[in-house]
C-alpha cells in the first residue's frame, strides 16, 4: 500500500500542472485548489486498529518509579552510599553529583491481581485494575531536564516546533466528530515545564492543534455568545454570515468558502456540546464517586470524567496534563500528594471505560518524561532533603485498553534501579506502538515539511510487541 | 497512480492536459526523475558515503550496463531482488517505474541542479497578444499561457486592486477616503501612484517585518520551561526601519549576520545582529549551558539556511544529506564560520536619551561641586578611615587558567573572564615575586558593564543576571596545601536556598555551599580569609571553584595579600579608596583628594542630608533599554568547532574548519572565514540561491504560492519552478536594483499578472485579521515600533503555564496596537494568533500553514476584541446621516472595500429591521449589547450586530 502522503510523482504532476496552468484559470476556478488541496489531513489507517481513541494522562515532573513501580529493596541496605561510579558512568546530572549516596524505597510494596505485578502502597485503586494493565519497567529517554524531556516524549523530538501524538492523531486518523474537536488538552495541578509545545501541530495546519478546555471561564475560549446575544441573533448572524458567504461562493467559485460555512456550522454546535460536555449533573453519584470527581470543582478527577464523556462523544485524543511530580526533596511527601490525587481517577478510568464497553478501543497511557535517581538529592543550599533527581536511564509508566494485552509488566532494571537489564522500550518504541495500536505504521506517517519528510519516531522506533494483545 | 490516469478522471482540464503531455515525451531529468531517484534512491545510492550499498549512486550518472540493470531491478517481481527493496517502504508506483524506464531509453540524461547553477539571462519571450504585457514580467508569464492556449484573466476592478494592494502592501485594509481617491483619480497612471503612496506608507515596513520575523523566530522570552522574559524589540524597531528605509537586501543581509564585525560598527548595525539572538535559552536550573549552546547553533544553521539559501540543511545535523549534496561535515564547517561569538546584551542610549544622561550628570556634578561639607567632619572621617585602613598588595598572577573560557589581566590588575561558562568552572591562578608574612587574602569581585547587570558574576540563565557563587578557594604555597582560619565578607547572599552564604562557607569543602554577593550586581563586594600563620613562598597556588547549579562563576575580580597582622575585616570601602587612606594625605594628587571628599559625600551619613536633591537627580537618570546583540571573540580565542557524530552533542569528533558548502561557489579569495566573511558570502551575486530564494518568497507573497512551490526547499526534493526563466530574470533584477525590496515588489505589483481578476487569495494572517478589524473600527493606534504590548486576553488563557502564566494587560492606546507588536511569549502564544496559524517563534517559519477552523469562527463570533470592533462600528453607523440602505453601503465598504450588489443589501436589510425589531421591543437588551445606556442604543445596538456580520465573512479575511 502507499504511504499516506500523495506520492512524489502524483504530488509533484498534479502541483506541476495546476502551477504551470495557474496563472489565469479563474474561469475555471482552481485557485482555491491550488493553496488548499496539497497537504490536507491524510485520513486513514494503514491497517485495522486496535484503538480508536487515546486518553493521555501525562504525568508532568516526572513521577519517582522507584515508589510507584519498580521495587527495589536492595536499596535499602546500600542508603548512605555512593553508586560504583562503574555503575554511573559519565551520566550528567540536573542538581546532584555523582558520588550522591542512595536513597532506599519509601514505600513498601506488594503484589497485585491475577497477574501479581508488584505495586507500592501508594497505588491502592490501581492494584484493583492491575489485571487491566501492562506496566512497562523499562522505559528510557534522551533527555534528562523536563521542557526538552516532555516536548521529547510528546513531539519525538527535544527542541520545540514538531506536531504532538495528538496532532498526528488527528492528521492521520481525522475526527470521529463534527460536534467536538478531534484533539482536546486539560491541564490539572501546577504550570506544565514543556508549555505549548506539547500540544502543538508544530509546522502542521493548526487545525491538528489541540483544543484546550479551560477549567475557569469559557470551557474553550469563546465558546459562549457574547453579552447581550441571545441564542436567536447568534442563529440571525448566523444565517446572515452564511447568505453572504454562499452569495461569495457564487461569485468566486472557491472551496475554501465552502470549508468556511462548514466551519461556522461546527462552531454553532460546539456552542450547545462544549457546555452540554462540561454538565455534569446527568452523571450518577457513583460514578462521581468512583472517580471522587466534585462536579463543580476543577481537578484531576473531573478531567478524567470529562475525558471519558469527550471519548462517548468522538473525541480523538485526549490530553490530560498533571503537574506536580518533580520531587527533587521529600520524595515520599511528593509521592503521597501526587498518587492522592491521580490514582482513584486514573484507575476509575478504566473501570468506567470497562463497563460502558469503550475500554476495548480505547487506550490509555499513564506515566511522565523520565524516572528519579536511586541517588538521594540533598541540597541544604537548595533546601532540599530526601529528594531524587532525574533520571532518563530507566523509569516506568503503565497502558490499558485498546489492543494492551492486561497483566502484565515489561521488562526490569538492575538490582539499583539505574540501568535496564531486560527489554529497554525508547520513547520513540513506544510512540511506535500507540501509532501501531491505532491502525497506523509510524514509518508510513509521514508529514513533508520544508522538503523534509518527518514523522513522530524521527528514524526510530520498533513496536513493544509483548504489550500487544 | 498515473498522472495521466489522475487527469483523465477529470475530463474538463483535458484539453489544457494535452499539451502538456506531448511535453512530457522524454521526462525531464530536474522535474520527474530526480525526485523519485531522491525520494526512493538516494537514501542508499546517493551522496552519503556512509550508507551506499552496493557501491552504486544514482546521484551522478552510472555506467549504461548499471542502468540497463536497474530497468531489470526496478521492474522484477523476485522479492528477494525488487528495487527498492521492500524494507526500504518506499515502493515504486506502476508510472514512477515507467518514466524511469523512458528516461533511461532516451539515453538517461543528467543535469544540473538548477537552483545550484547560477540564474541565465535570457531574452524576453515572444508573446501574440502583444498589448496585454505592462511589463517584463508579464512577457513571461504570458509566453506560458500563449504556450497552454490559455488568456489572461481580465483586469479587476479598483475596488478589488485597492483592498488587494493595501493588504499586500501594508497588510491593512483601504480606508473609505483611500478607496474614493483612488477611484475618482481618473490620470492614467493611478495604479501606479497608489502604490508608490502605499510603498512610501511607515506601515509598509510594518507589514513586511512580519514574515522576516517568522524566519527569524522572533520572540519575547526565552522558551522553554521558564520561559523568561528577553529584550530584543528594539532589533524589530530595527526590522521595521531597515524596510521602510529600504535598506538593500545585501546591505540588510551582512548587518544581521555581522553588522557588529564591519568597520566602524554603528550602534543600528550593532542591534541588527539580534537576528540570530533570537534562539532560546534554556534556563532550567539542570541544564548543560553548552548543550543548548550547541541547540541554538544547530538553529542558527538551519535558519540561515532556509532564510537565504532555501536549504534544508537540518538533515546533515546528523548525517550526510540523503537527498541534496551535503555532506554530514560540511554542515559542521557552516557552523564553524558563525560559532565564534559573544552574546552581550547592548544598552542603547537613544540621541535624546543620551542628552538627558548628560544634562543630569552636568547638574549633579554641579550640584556636588556646591555641596557645603562640614570640614571637620570630614576631618575626623579620614582619620578614623586611615586609622583602620589596611595596606594591600595586589598580586598578579604568572599564571592563569579557566577550564573553559580565558582569564585576562587588565590594567587595574583586576582579572575578566571571557568566553564559555559551565555549571563547574574552575579558575586556577599561580602567584610568584610575593611579599613576605602574608597573613590574610583579599578576594575582591568587581563590577564590569561587559557582564551580564554589569557583574561581578557571569550568570545568564537561572539566576538573577551577574549572580556569582564562590563555591570554594583552596590555596597551596610551594605544593602545601593552606588553611585558612577565618573570614569576611563586606556582603553576603544567595539567590534561593537558605543555608547562608560566607567567605568561610567557601572553605569548607563542600561545594553546594560558598559565598555569593546576590541582589549587588553592579556594584562591587569583597571577602578576607586569613590563614593558620603567616607565609613566605616561592609561588602560591590558588582555584577558584563555582559549582552553582547553573553557570554562575566570577566575571571579574582581584587578589590582594598583606602581613598586616590583626584579623580583618572586610570593608564596604572599594580598595582604591582604602589604597588612598594608607598614604600620607599631604602626598596625594589634587585627583586624589577630590575622589576620596567625592566618596565621602557619596556615602557618608554625615552628607546624607545634603545629597537629597543629587539622588534625585539620579533617580531621573534615562534608564536605557536593552537588546541582544553579537561580538566576535577575538582571534586569538576563537571556539574551536567540532564534527559532532550523529549530532549529538556529548560526540564531538575531529575540529572542522569555515567551508562553504561544497556544491556552491566557494568563498572569494581573500574573504574572511569568518561571519562577516559569510554574511558577504550570502549575498554574493556568484550565490545563485539567495537572490533567487527572495525573490521567491517576494512572489509567494503576492501570489500566495512561489514560482518555486516550496519557498523553503530548493535542493533536490524541493519543486521545480513553474517559470524558471522568469525567476532568472527577477533574481538577476533584484541585483541590478541594487537590492532594492521596493523597487522589486514594485515592479510585481505593477504587472497586468498581478492585476488580473483572478488568481490568488487566500486567508489574511492572523495579525492581519486583528489589524483589519482594528482599522475598519476606527480603534487601531498606529504608533510605529517600540516594546511589546499585551492586548487583552481571557485570563484562562494562562492555566498550566509553567510559572502561572501571567499576563499583564496593556492599558489604552496599548491594547490597540497592530499585532505586529503583541508580546510574545512562547510557552503562552496569543490565543487569537495561535489559533489563526501564526508560529510560536521556536524556529525558522518560511511559509505559514493556512488553516480553517471552528475555533476561529468562535474567535470572530464572539472574541471580546471583535465585539468591541462590532460595537465600535455600530456607534460610528448610528452617527452617520442618511438612508439606512446608504450607511449600510458605507458599513459595507469600511469593511470589505466594495459596495454591496443589491442581494446582499436585500438580507442585510432583513436582518437590520428583524433585529432592529427585537431590540426595540426589549427582546433583546441593547444597552447589554453595546454597553451602553445613552443614545439610540436599539439602533446602535443593531448596526453593530450587523457589524459583527461583516467582520465573520469569508472576504473580510481573505485577500483577493
Amino acid at each position: 500500500m502507499n504511504s499516506l502522503r500523495e506520492t512524489d510523482t502524483k504530488s509533484i504532476t498534479r502541483r506541476h500542472f495546476f502551477e504551470d496552468c495557474g496563472y489565469g484559470l479563474g474561469k475555471i476556478a482552481l485557485a482555491g485548489l491550488l493553496t488548499n488541496t496539497l497537504q490536507k489531513a491524510q485520513a486513514g489507517t494503514h491497517f485495522a486498529p486496535k484503538a480508536k481513541r487515546v486518553i493521555h494522562l501525562f504525568q508532568a515532573g516526572a513521577p519517582s518509579q522507584l515508589e510507584l513501580f519498580d521495587n527495589k529493596p536492595n536499596l535499602k541496605n546500600l542508603e548512605g552510599k555512593p553508586l560504583p561510579p562503574s555503575v554511573i558512568g559519565d551520566q550528567r546530572y540536573a542538581f546532584i553529583q555523582r558520588n550522591a549516596a542512595v536513597l532506599g524505597p519509601q514505600f513498601p510494596f506488594a503484589r497485585h491481581g491475577q497477574c501479581g505485578a508488584e505495586l507500592s502502597d501508594k497505588l491502592p485503586h490501581l492494584a484493583k485494575v492491575v489485571d487491566d494493565i501492562a506496566i512497562i519497567r523499562s522505559m528510557y529517554t534522551d533527555q534528562f531536564n523536563h521542557a526538552p524531556g516532555q516536548i521529547f516524549f510528546n513531539t519525538g523530538f527535544a527542541q520545540p516546533g514538531r506536531p504532538c501524538l495528538g496532532s498526528w492523531l488527528s492528521y492521520g486518523l481525522g475526527a470521529e466528530t463534527n460536534n467536538l474537536p478531534a484533539f482536546v488538552v486539560l491541564s490539572t495541578g501546577g504550570g506544565i515545564s514543556g508549555g505549548s509545545a506539547l500540544w502543538s501541530a508544530g509546522f502542521m495546519p493548526g487545525k491538528h492543534t489541540g483544543v484546550r478546555f479551560r477549567n475557569s471561564g469559557n470551557p474553550i475560549l469563546n465558546v459562549s455568545s457574547p453579552s447581550g446575544v441571545d441564542k436567536i441573533l447568534q442563529k440571525d448572524t448566523l444565517d446572515l454570515i452564511r447568505k453572504l458567504n454562499k452569495q461569495q461562493l457564487k461569485i468566486e467559485n472557491n472551496p475554501e468558502i465552502t470549508t468556511r460555512i462548514e466551519s461556522y456550522e461546527m462552531a454553532f454546535r460546539l456552542q450547545a456540546s462544549a457546555p452540554e460536555l462540561m454538565d455534569l449533573k446527568s452523571e450518577k453519584k457513583e460514578t462521581l464517586k468512583l472517580y471522587g470527581a466534585d462536579p463543580d470543582k476543577p481537578s484531576y478527577a473531573r478531567a478524567c470524567l470529562l475525558a471519558r464523556r469527550m471519548i462517548e462523544r468522538g473525541v480523538r485524543c485526549v490530553n490530560i496534563y498533571h503537574s506536580g511530580w518533580d520531587a527533587h526533596s521529600n520524595v515520599a511527601g511528593n509521592i503521597t500528594s501526587n498518587a492522592n490525587t491521580t490514582d482513584q481517577a486514573s484507575a476509575a478510568l478504566i473501570l468506567d471505560l470497562k463497563q460502558r464497553g469503550l475500554l476495548d478501543d480505547t487506550l490509555l497511557i499513564w506515566g511522565g518524561e523520565f524516572g528519579r535517581t536511586p541517588m538521594v538529592e540533598s541540597n541544604p543550599t537548595l533546601n532540599r532533603s530526601k529528594g531524587r533527581d532525574h533520571h532518563p536511564q530507566a523509569f516506568s509508566l503503565w497502558l490499558a485498553g485498546g489492543g494492551i494485552k492486561g497483566g502484565i509488566t515489561l521488562g526490569s532494571t538492575d538490582e539499583l534501579g539505574f540501568h535496564i537489564a531486560e527489554r529497554p522500550v525508547h520513547i520513540h518504541d513506544l510512540q511506535a506502538t500507540i501509532l501501531h495500536l491505532l491502525g497506523l505504521d509510524h514509518e508510513r506517517l509521514i508529514f513533508n515539511h520544508g522538503g523534509r519528510d518527518y514523522r513522530l519516531t524521527d528514524v526510530h522506533g520498533e513496536l513493544v510487541k509483548e504489550i500487544i494483545a | 497512480m498515473a498522472p495521466g490516469r489522475l487527469i483523465m478522471k477529470r475530463p474538463w482540464v483535458l484539453a489544457i492536459l494535452a499539451i502538456n503531455f506531448t511535453a512530457l515525451a522524454e521526462p525531464d531529468f530536474q522535474r520527474e526523475i530526480r525526485p523519485i531517484l531522491a525520494g526512493h534512491c538516494f537514501k542508499c545510492h546517493g551522496p552519503d558515503e556512509k550508507k551506499r550499498q552496493g557501491d552504486l549512486r544514482l546521484d551522478i550518472r552510472p555506467e549504461e550496463n548499471v542502468l540497463a540493470h536497474l530497468v531489470k531491478r526496478i521492474n522484477t517481481t523476485e522479492s528477494e531482488d525488487i528495487m527498492p527493496p521492500p524494507s526500504a517502504k518506499k515502493p515504486l508506483s506502476e508510472t514512477q517505474r515507467k518514466i524511469l524506464k523512458e528516461w533511461i531509453q532516451n539515453g538517461a540524461k543528467y543535469s544540473e541542479h538548477w537552483a545550484f547553477i547560477p540564474p541565465k539571462a535570457s531574452p524576453l519571450p515572444e508573446v501574440s497578444q502583444r498589448d496585454w504585457p505592462r511589463n517584463d514580467i508579464d512577457y513571461f508569464i504570458l509566453s506560458n499561457l500563449e504556450a497552454n492556449k490559455q488568456s489572461p484573466a481580465s483586469e479587476a476592478n479598483r475596488y478589488r486592486l485597492i483592498r488587494r494592494l493595501s493588504l499586500d502592501l501594508i497588510g491593512l485594509p483601504p480606508t473609505t477616503s483611500e478607496i474614493r481617491k483612488f477611484l475618482e483619480d481618473s490620470q492614467p497612471n493611478a495604479y501606479e501612484r497608489l502604490v508608490d503612496r502605499l510603498l512610501d506608507r511607515p506601515e509598509y515596513g510594518e507589514h513586511w517585518a512580519l514574515s522576516w520575523l517568522d524566519l527569524a523566530r522572533y520572540a519575547d522570552t526565552n522558551g522553554y520551561e521558564k520561559d523568561r522574559p528577553r529584550s530584543i524589540w528594539p532589533w524589530r524597531n530595527w526590522v521595521i526601519n531597515a524596510i521602510n528605509n529600504d535598506l538593500p537586501f545585501n546591505q540588510f543581509t551582512i548587518e544581521q549576520i555581522a553588522g557588529d564585525m564591519l568597520p566602524k560598527a554603528t550602534q543600528s548595525q550593532r542591534v541588527a545582529t539580534g537576528f540570530h539572538r533570537n534562539t532560546m535559552v534554556n534556563e532550567e536550573g539542570g541544564i548543560d549551558p553548552l548543550e543548548f549552546r550547541f541547540y541554538a547553533m544547530v538553529d542558527r544553521i538551519n535558519t540561515t539556511a532556509t532564510t537565504w539559501l532555501g536549504l534544508t540543511l537540518g538533515c546533515a545535523q546528523c548525517h550526510s544529506h540523503k537527498f541534496d549534496p551535503v555532506p554530514h561535515r560540511s554542515y559542521y564547517e557552516m557552523m564553524a564560520f558563525m560559532n565564534n561569538t559573544t552574546e552581550p546584551e547592548l544598552l542603547l542610549f537613544s540621541p535624546e536619551q543620551k542628552n538627558q544622561k548628560q544634562a543630569i550628570e552636568e547638574q549633579i556634578k554641579d550640584k556636588f561641586s556646591r555641596l557645603k561639607i562640614d570640614e571637620s567632619q570630614y576631618t575626623n572621617w579620614l582619620k578614623a578611615q586611615k586609622a583602620s585602613a589596611v595596606s594591600w598588595h595586589t598580586i598578579i598572577p604568572t599564571k592563569m587558567k579557566a577550564t573553559i573560557g580565558w582569564l585576562e589581566l587588565l590594567k587595574d590588575q583586576s582579572i575578566f573572564v571571557n568566553g564559555d561558562t559551565r555549571k563547574h568552572d574552575t579558575y586556577d591562578l599561580e602567584f610568584t615575586n610575593l611579599p613576605k608574612n602574608i597573613t590574610s587574602l583579599r578576594l575582591e569581585a568587581l563590577p564590569d558593564k561587559r557582564l551580564p547587570k554589569g557583574g561581578p558574576g557571569r550568570a545568564y540563565y537561572e539566576g538573577p543576571k551577574g549572580d556569582f557563587f564562590l563555591s570554594e578557594i583552596t590555596l597551596s604555597a610551594d605544593g602545601k596545601p593552606l588553611k585558612f582560619i577565618s573570614g569576611s565578607e563586606n556582603y553576603a547572599k544567595q539567590w534561593i536556598g537558605s543555608n547562608k552564604p560566607s567567605a568561610m562557607a567557601a572553605t569548607d569543602g563542600d561545594l553546594q555551599t560558598g559565598w555569593s554577593a546576590s541582589g549587588r550586581e553592579g556594584k562591587h563586594s569583597q571577602a578576607i580569609w586569613q590563614l593558620s600563620k603567616p607565609i613566605s613562598a616561592k609561588s602560591i597556588k590558588l582555584q577558584l571553584d563555582f559549582s552553582r547549579h547553573y553557570s554562575a562563576s566570577l566575571g571579574r575580580f582581584r587578589l590582594s595579600v598583606t602581613n598586616q597582622k590583626a584579623p580583618i575585616k572586610a570593608k564596604e570601602l572599594p580598595s582604591e579608596i582604602e589604597d588612598l587612606l594608607t598614604k600620607k594625605y599631604k602626598e596625594l594628587s589634587s585627583i586624589d583628594r577630590r575622589t576620596l571628599r567625592l566618596y565621602y559625600i557619596n556615602t557618608s551619613k554625615d552628607t546624607a542630608k545634603a545629597r537629597e536633591a543629587i539622588e534625585k537627580l539620579q533617580k531621573k537618570l534615562p534608564k536605557p533599554p536593552t537588546t541582544l546583540v553579537m561580538k566576535e571573540r577575538p582571534a586569538a580565542h576563537s571556539r574551536v568547532t567540532n564534527r559532532y557524530h550523529r549530532g549529538e552533542f556529548l560526540s564531538p569528533r575531529e575540529i572542522v574548519q569555515p567551508n562553504i558548502l561544497p556544491f556552491l561557489p566557494p568563498l572569494d579569495e581573500g574573504m574572511p572565514r569568518n561571519r562577516l566573511g559569510l554574511a558577504s558570502w550570502l549575498v554574493d551575486p556568484k550565490n545563485p540561491l539567495t537572490s533567487r530564494v527572495i525573490v521567491n518568497r517576494f512572489w509567494a507573497s503576492l501570489f500566495g504560492k512561489g514560482i518555486v512551490g516550496t519557498t523553503d526547499d530548493f535542493g533536490y526534493t524541493g519543486d521545480s519552478p513553474t517559470h524558471p526563466k522568469l525567476l532568472d530574470w527577477l533574481a538577476m533584477e533584484f541585483i541590478r536594483q541594487d537590492w532594492s525590496q521596493k523597487k522589486i515588489l514594485r515592479l510585481i505589483v505593477t504587472s497586468a499578472t498581478y492585476r488580473q481578476n483572478t488568481g490568488s487569495s487566500y486567508r489574511l494572517s492572523a495579525e492581519q485579521i486583528r489589524d483589519s478589524a482594528l482599522k475598519v473600527s476606527n480603534l487601531l493606534h498606529q504608533k510605529i515600533g517600540g516594546e511589546s504590548v499585551f492586548p487583552p486576553q481571557n485570563k484562562s488563557i494562562g492555566e498550566g503555564i509553567y510559572g502561572g502564566g501571567s499576563w499583564k494587560t496593556s492599558s489604552g492606546a496599548d491594547q490597540y496596537r497592530r499585532s505586529l507588536y503583541t508580546y510574545r511569549k512562547r510557552s503562552m502564544p496569543y490565543a487569537m494568533h495561535d489559533t489563526f496559524d501564526a508560529p510560536s517563534h521556536e524556529t525558522c517559519v518560511a511559509k505559514r500553514e493556512i488553516s480553517n477552523t471552528p475555533i476561529q469562527a468562535l474567535t470572530l463570533l464572539n472574541d471580546s476584541l471583535f465585539m468591541e470592533a462590532s460595537r465600535s462600528l455600530g456607534n460610528w453607523a448610528v452617527n452617520q446621516s442618511g438612508e439606512k440602505s446608504t450607511v449600510l453601503t458605507h458599513l459595507f465598504q469600511r469593511c470589505l472595500t466594495r459596495p454591496p450588489n443589491a442581494l446582499e443589501q436585500k438580507v442585510m436589510l432583513d436582518f437590520y429591521e428583524k433585529t432592529y425589531t427585537r431590540f426595540r421591543t426589549g427582546e433583546l437588551d441593547a444597552s447589554k449589547f453595546t454597553g451602553s445606556t445613552k443614545g439610540e442604543i436599539e439602533k446602535q445596538a443593531t448596526w453593530s450586530a450587523l457589524a459583527r456580520v461583516l467582520l465573520n465573512t469569508h472576504e473580510f479575511i481573505t485577500r483577493n
